[in-house]
Parts: structure tokens; sequence; C-alpha cells
């Protein structure tokens, strides 16, 4: 009988970890805070999708008077186009979160690809590319942002182009740490060792293990992508001819929302970014937390000086 | 020894990073396809001869390297170029901005680092109390409302009580007595300043408070307990002393940030600064104004960057091992 390397009998520790496939269930059902953030973000995703059907309004047409206060036919009051607030907040919502999803798709696709060949590679690979991480981590990123928003052109694909190609820094810097230690592990060199090439390892054996930190990261970085897309369009850099929550919040501070008393254009446009953001931090923050068991640490509580386990930093903050 | 060495590789760190900063600089505005070469010999309705005037002008036809090497040359004479919408030099006209920004920053960082230590000590002190849950869930709002937002905020509730606006009075005579243009500032910097510390704090009073609970566990906390020692005394002479390191990093890892958040700030509230100067220099299509005021914040924070290494240095002497 023959046995391949495969079958041989594989000695503890050796083997690679198991696929953590109900990973995100037990973040889920161990944190409180996993399930809000989820809660949050699916709620916005669902309201995007339904936004045309649902939204009471037009958020292209006028159906009120300038700066209506909210009444009971329009519950958020109306802008300075006579444009119901809420569907226009609707409309908004739609634009902002496929913005903040296509570009962390583009920055996860860089960052994911520049920490597995900087940490799988090492030597010039990583310092090179390390080079270009630190200088992007220093630099002023809405700066940088408003700078080439403004050499391109105001389009809604060079937003997304822009954060996209600010925003993989952090990204690569985390995966790369974690593909640092991978590649050092027993299985890993088994896999060498019985002839599996670069493409193969990092496929197979790294990507598995990198992909819950990878999700962790790319719901952090939509956070920062929504947040620095309402910036940009603050900055008159959005496409002027879409409705996103940064514009909202513009044509709000540009068009006198503030002098004619309209906090209705302003306020709720803040909540819904800021539940977003929120949303995708704590479920972001909490799976990086269960990811690094170094958190769990027996803490010594000042109050009551009685030993207590914190069960992660993430599930805590809250 | 190690000391020095030490110092000498972030000090060389600094300078490669200022110098990729000045170089990605030339090529956003002068090589990459966009905007900023079409549009330096763009006037509307210009002749030919005007537009190759002005190309000769700006040496756009020399080559790109030679362009490089006139620029690193003028850069290093402190020229920068003349703004189009000032017709004055670049260099002068962001110094003055620059004067403006600081203090706004300074004031503005300085009391968010107050608020979010303190936030940060009482959170891990009472942790699991009412408290520590308010002003930890304040902090992740703060921390999570657009910038913007925050100040349009403040304006709408002060508006009216506080200067909304500008960085001076202009009615107030210049033969007034220096502290009264003093407060003068010091008032129409409250709502900037204070917009700047709600948008920097929470992550502050978030570090601080993780920290701060991971220090409390360590050996040497229970050793001052069983000493016998005061729980204030603990807290804020073993345990919060230790837990500051992380702020310094974080305080240098916002900088950018910070900077980017200054920049809204100053647009909401017509701050005269460099952030107000690149709001302005895009609307007019002020290329050089744009370009240098992009320069200055880079190296600004590249400088800040290289002295948070150093204090930290200063204060944990284990990096360098």
């Amino acid at each position: 009988m023959s046995t391949s390397i495969q079958d041989l009998p594989i000695a503890d520790g050796l083997a690679p970890p198991p696929r953590r496939r109900g990973f995100f269930l037990s973040v889920l059902r161990e944190r409180k805070a996993a399930v809000i953030g989820l809660a949050i973000i699916a709620l916005f995703i669902l309201l995007a999708i339904v936004a045309p059907y649902i939204s009471p309004y037009s958020a292209a047409a006028q159906t009120c008077h300038v700066y209506a206060p909210p009444s009971m036919h329009h519950w958020l009051g109306c802008d300075d186009g006579g444009i119901d607030m809420l569907s226009e907040l609707m409309q908004g919502g739609r634009i902002s979160l496929v913005i903040g999803f296509a570009a962390t798709l583009v920055a996860m696709v860089i960052g994911g690809g520049v920490g597995i060949l900087s940490g799988y590679f090492g030597g010039w690979v990583d310092v090179s590319l390390m080079r270009v991480t630190d200088y992007l981590l220093v630099i002023p990123d809405l700066a940088f942002a408003m700078v080439i928003a403004d050499l391109w052109g105001a389009s809604l694909l060079h937003v997304i182009l822009v954060i996209g190609i600010l925003e993989w820094t952090t990204t690569a810097r985390v995966i790369r740490a974690q593909v640092m230690s991978l590649k050092e592990r027993v299985y890993v060199k088994r896999a060498k060792a019985i002839g599996a090439g670069h493409a193969r390892i990092i496929w197979k054996h790294i990507m598995p293990q990198v992909g819950p930190l990878l999700i962790a990261n790319t719901v952090l970085t939509v956070a920062i992508a929504i947040y620095l897309e309402s910036a940009l369009a603050f900055l008159g850099l959005e496409d002027p001819t879409v409705t996103t929550w940064g514009t909202i919040l513009e044509h709000a501070f540009d068009r006198t929302a503030i002098s004619s008393g309209a906090w209705w254009a302003i306020v709720p446009d803040g909540f819904a970014i800021a539940a977003v953001i929120v949303g995708c931090f704590l479920f972001g923050q909490a799976v990086e937390d269960a990811l690094n068991p170094r958190l769990k640490v027996a803490h010594l509580s000042l109050r009551r000086w009685t030993i207590r386990t914190l069960v992660g930093r993430g599930a805590d903050a809250i | 020894m190690r000391r020095a060495d030490y110092v000498i590789k972030r000090a060389f760190f600094a300078l490669v990073t200022i110098f990729v900063a000045i170089t990605t600089n030339f090529f956003l505005f002068r090589v990459l396809p966009g905007n900023a070469v079409t549009d330096l010999a763009r006037v509307p309705q210009s002749s030919p001869q005007l537009r190759h005037a002005l190309i000769v002008e700006f040496g756009l036809d020399k080559p790109k390297w030679e362009q490089y090497f006139i620029y690193l040359k003028q850069l290093l004479h402190g020229n920068m170029g003349v703004s189009f919408g000032y017709q004055q030099p670049v260099s002068h006209l962001l110094l003055t901005d620059l004067k403006n920004t600081i203090p706004m920053v300074t004031v503005g960082t300085l009391l968010a680092v107050v608020v979010g230590v303190s936030s940060g000590v009482l959170s891990a002190w009472r942790r699991g109390s009412p408290l520590d849950h308010i002003s930890t869930n304040l902090a992740i709002f703060a921390y999570a409302f657009p910038t913007q937002w925050l100040g349009l905020m403040l304006l709408i509730l002060f508006a009216g009580v506080l200067p909304a606006g500008g960085m001076t009075n202009p009615f107030l005579f210049s033969a007034e007595p220096f502290w009264q243009h003093l407060a003068d500032v010091g008032q129409h910097m409250i709502l900037p300043a204070a917009t700047l510390m709600l948008t920097a704090y929470g992550s502050y009073t978030l570090v601080v408070r993780s920290s701060l609970l991971e220090t409390l566990g360590e050996d040497y906390v229970l050793t001052a307990r069983a000493k016998g020692l005061p729980v204030r005394r603990i807290v804020w002479r073993h345990a919060v002393r230790n837990a500051l390191l992380p702020v310094v990093t974080l305080i240098a890892l916002d900088l950018g940030y910070i900077v980017g958040g200054a920049l809204l700030i100053e647009v909401i509230f017509s701050w005269p600064g460099i952030g107000w100067s690149m709001f302005t220099a895009i609307t007019q299509r002020d290329y050089p104004m744009l370009q240098g005021g992009f320069l200055i914040l880079t190296v600004s924070v590249i400088v800040l960057n290289f002295l948070s290494d150093l204090v930290y240095f200063r204060l944990d002497p284990r990096i360098s091992q």
C-alpha cells in the first residue's frame, strides 16, 4: 500500500489550524456589540435597497415649500429646493453606501495584496512596499484626497478611487503582520517542503487564515470611506449631480440652512452617517478583538479590588 | 550610542519622507494627466500666441526631469511660485496662514487631550458604572459624527452668542490695547477649537481607557495596593503615567486626521489658515497655492511625527532596544 505524504499521521501543532467556519457566528453569539453593529449595518443596507419603493416622495422633485419645517406630511421637513428630507436622506444613503463599499473594495484589494506580498516575500519587496505604506500613513489623507479629487475633476468614480487609494495602509500593515507569523508555522513549511508553489501556499494556506482579519478591516474601512466621502463632498469635490449624505450637508451649509434656522436639513444627516460608522466600528472591532486573544486577560478591577475576567476590549468598550 | 542611532534613524526616515512628499507633489501637479497642466495654459479665448507665451513662462515646454530639478532648486530657495488669485508669492501667503492655523489647532488638540485623558481615566476607574457607559458611548459618537456636522451643530447652537466666522473683528481699531486684540482672537477661536476638540477627543478616551485597564492588571499595581497606598495615588502616580504612553503614539498617528479636521473646520468658520486657503485655491483654480498648501501640510505632519517619535523615546527608552 503506498501512502502519500498527506496521509502520514500529523503530530500535534503541525496541522493547519482548523478552518473557523463558525467563527462569525461565535463572535455574534459572544459579543453583544457585534450583534448591534451588524444589525445597524444590515438595517441601513436594507433601507438603501428598498429606498425607491418606500421613500414617501421623489428625491428630485419639489414637493413642499423651501425649508418647510417637519410636519405630518414631511417627517423631516424639506431642504432648500423644497425636496422632502426623508426621501433625500434615503437616496443619499444609497449612494453613500455604494461609495463606502466600492472604495473599501479598492482599498482591500490593494491593502490585502500589499500586506500578503510584503509579509510573505519579505526582503526588498517588503521594504519598498512598506516605505510607500509609511508615506501614505503619515500624509494627511483629506488634504491628499482633496488635491487628487480636484486635479482629476469631481466625479463619483474619482471619489471612489481616491478614497480606495488612500485608505489601504492600515489593512496592509495588519495583514502583513499576520502573514509574517503564518508563514513561519510548521504547516506552511511542510507545504513548501513537499513542493507547493508560492501561489498555492498563499491561496490555500495563508488566505483562509487571513480572511476574518480582512473582513474586520473591511468593515472598519467602510466607516472611514463614508466619513471621507462626506468630507470631500462638503468641500465641493463630489459629482454635483448626485445626492449623498455628504452633499446634503454641503448644500445645507452653502444655502443658508443655518441662518434660516432649518436644523432639520442638517441634524438627521449627521445621525445617519454616525449610525453607520458606529455600526461598522462595533462589528469590526468585535471581530478584530475576537481574533486577538491577547486582550482576554484578567484585570484587577480597582473599584472592588477583585480579579475579574475581561471578555475583550471591544465588547467591553460599549 | 543606541540613543543617537535611534534619533539618526528617525531623522533619516523623516528626511526621506519629506523628499518623497516633494516628489509626489511635483508628480501630482506636473506629470499625471489632469487639470493642473492643461489649465495653467488655458485662458478663456486665448490666442495661440498667448497660450504659447504662458507655456514658456511656466516652463512647461521643458522636459519633465528639467522641470523637476527647477522645482527642487526653487523650493530650496523658498520659492513656491506666485498665487494666481492674489498675485503674491505663495510662500509669504502660506506663512501668514500657518501662523493662523497653528494656534487654533494647538488649542483644539490640547483641549482634546485634556478632555480625552480625563474621561478615559474616569471610565477605567469606574469601570462598568453608568458614568463609564455614558463617557465611552459619548466618545464613540463624538468620533463617529463627521467633523463638519459637529461644526455646524456648534454654529446652530451658538450663532449670535459667539463669533461664527473669521479670526478677528474687523471693526476693532488697531489702536486698541494688545490684550483686547488677543481677547478678540480668543473669542473667535472658541467654536473652531471646540469643534476640533469634539472631533478628536473620542479616540483618546477609548485608548486611555483600555490602556489604563490593562495597566491596572499589572503586578506592580497589585504590589502598590498591597503596600497600602491610597487608590488615588495608585491610579495617578502608578497606572496613569504608564497608560499615557499609547496616547503619545495616538497623537502622532492622529496628526493627519487632525489636520484634515482642521481643514474642514477652517472652511466652516472661515478661519484664515492653510485649510481655508487650500479650499479657496480649489474654487479659484489657484494651483500654485493648492500645491504649496498641500506641501506645507504634509511637511509639517512629517516633522511633527518625527518630534513625537523623539518624545516617545524620551518617555519610554525601551523602544530602542
